[in-house]
């Protein structure tokens, strides 16, 4: 579909990550926005359109000074940005837009300008069908199928252990990284503290502070841009919906919005499973990497928790995924989506703190309000 | 698990919630294509026919998946672990809920054990929860 029409010419997180007292969740997206048109060498009057995830697109674009004539608020939870990124590219394609910047920005751990989302709405859905239960943190709720996921497949928390496992090899190599301790599956099952059985602390992701941002045009206009040569060009991309309440998951183990997503993905971008060098997984929780890894189709049923264990995933590995630690060890402001997208583009342009040495097609996948949604995304560094 | 928060019904769940109150569990069935579905609607998510009715169903299930929640969140009663869980009752609908009256332990929680509902109240409601059915 997009063919490498569409380039990510700006791409940059804010300057910290972490613990982040001082700065509002609206600062973090400005503070993204700012870091990111540096990045591309553009100034705000550049930018056209504007997209963005939690606070809407006017309060963003009026808080940058920004006067868009195209907007995009679409909302599905931390895979928002990976939608975004697939309606600028149509919008770009269309005329509608020239130069779109995506922001995200969330005070996930200081909640410093965020008590508009504080709020449970007790006549939802969720309101009366699960958050009476307890099911209201996202521990509590986003967790509850995986351990059908893992009795189904003969699988045990063991399978857990070694995601969290993986990932914090990668972290150990990046400083900017939350969790970078090594750690071992043992430790993971026994010595991190219960949070919701299956799952302990460290097979939870970690809560923080930050915001990243991107910039997009046409691939024709980054040919003339400062970053032409750092350009990272959108081959193909997927969304999908979920249910909006836990209960109605159509299969506790799978999700058919991963499947719907990925698959569209590939098609778009005309590329098979094994032409990908590197992959992200959106891993609020250690299950999902474990889920996506077989909905995506890059391993078979049940294969997943072997495929990780092999060390496949990790350093050396043959499908290097979450490589800047992912949520479970890098960073999750809450809508982590974000973050993975950053990643995918660093390793594009040769620019992450544990470089792959010769990655050339990235994919993303990402998930939004538990299994409520799904946004999929193909990128590569070289234009087709 | 006296504490929590209390739902609020709306115009198309207050019969499911009116009928928990009197320690009933209603489910809607579409007459059309003669399939169960929940969350209530008054169209069928399956065939789109408005021919759909409320239906007593049995309150028997299994427990489908579960996690045994160590930090309840206030208001919760958080002096113990929660068990919330998803079970699939015999009708073939899939309701989050929680387990009561159980050991919070793996070993006492074995996946697709038999499950039956019993009604809790909750502010001015009673929440459908279930019981393992050899407890009973």
């Amino acid at each position: 579909m997009h063919n490498g029409n569409i380039a990510v010419v700006g791409a940059a997180e804010t300057t910290d990550l972490g613990v982040l007292p001082g700065v509002s969740m609206i600062q973090l997206h400005a503070e993204a926005a700012r870091n990111a048109l540096a990045d591309a060498g553009l100034s705000p009057a550049d930018i056209d359109g504007v997209a963005t995830a939690g606070p809407l697109p006017m309060e963003i674009s009026h808080y940058l000074g920004i006067t868009p004539r195209w907007m995009d608020g679409t909302m599905v939870g931390g895979c928002s940005f990976m939608l975004h990124v697939r309606h600028a590219a149509a919008a770009i394609a269309a005329g509608a837009a020239t130069t779109v910047l995506i922001t995200h920005g969330e005070s996930g751990r200081s909640r410093i300008g965020m008590s508009r989302y504080e709020a449970l709405a007790p006549d939802t859905a969720s309101g009366q069908f699960e958050v009476p239960y307890g099911a209201l943190a996202p521990y509590s709720n986003f967790t509850v199928p995986a351990l059908r996921f893992l009795h189904d497949r003969g699988m045990t928390r063991t399978d857990l252990g070694e995601v969290v496992v993986a990932q914090r090899e990668w972290a150990m190599q990046n400083p900017r990284a939350f969790r970078r301790k090594p750690i071992t599956v043992d430790e993971v099952l026994h010595s991190s503290p219960p949070v919701a059985y299956p799952f302990t602390r460290d097979m939870c992701c970690v809560v923080t502070d930050g915001g990243a941002a991107l910039i997009l045009t046409s691939a024709d206009r980054s040919a003339d841009l400062p970053v032409a040569d750092r350009a990272v060009f959108l081959l193909g991309s997927g969304e999908a919906t979920g249910s909006p309440i836990m209960s109605q998951m159509e299969d506790l183990g799978s999700f058919g919005a991963f499947r719907q997503a990925s698959t569209e993905a590939f098609a778009t971008a005309g590329i098979a499973r094994d032409e990908v060098d590197h992959l992200m997984c959106y891993d609020a929780f250690a299950h999902l990497p474990l889920y996506m890894l077989e909905d995506l189709g890059f391993v078979g049923h049940g294969e997943s928790g072997a495929f990780i264990a092999s060390g496949a995933t990790r350093p050396g590995g043959t499908l290097p995924m979450n490589t800047n630690g992912g949520g479970l060890s890098y960073t999750h402001t809450g809508m982590y989506g974000m973050f993975a997208i950053q990643e995918a583009i660093r390793q594009l342009r040769g620019e992450a703190a544990a470089q792959l040495p010769a990655a050339r097609v990235s994919f993303v996948q990402g998930v939004g309000l538990y299994f409520g949604a799904a946004g999929s995304l193909v990128f590569s560094n070289v234009k087709p | 698990m006296a504490d929590g928060f209390a739902p609020k019904p709306t115009p198309e769940t207050a019969p499911f919630w009116a009928a928990a109150k009197e320690n009933r569990l209603l489910i809607q069935r579409c007459r059309s294509c003669a399939r169960y579905y929940f969350y209530p609607r008054p169209w069928c998510p399956h065939c789109f026919s408005e021919d759909v009715e409320w239906h007593q169903v049995s309150g028997r299930g299994r427990l489908a998946s579960y996690i045994i929640n160590y930090r309840p969140l206030p208001p919760a009663d958080h002096t113990g672990p929660q068990i919330i869980a998803l079970v699939e009752l015999d009708e073939g609908v899939r309701l989050l809920t929680n387990i009561i009256d159980a050991d919070p332990a793996p070993d006492s929680l074995r996946l697709d054990a038999p499950v039956s509902v019993a009604f809790h109240p909750r502010g001015d409601f009673k929440l459908p929860v279930f019981r393992l059915a050899h407890a009973q």
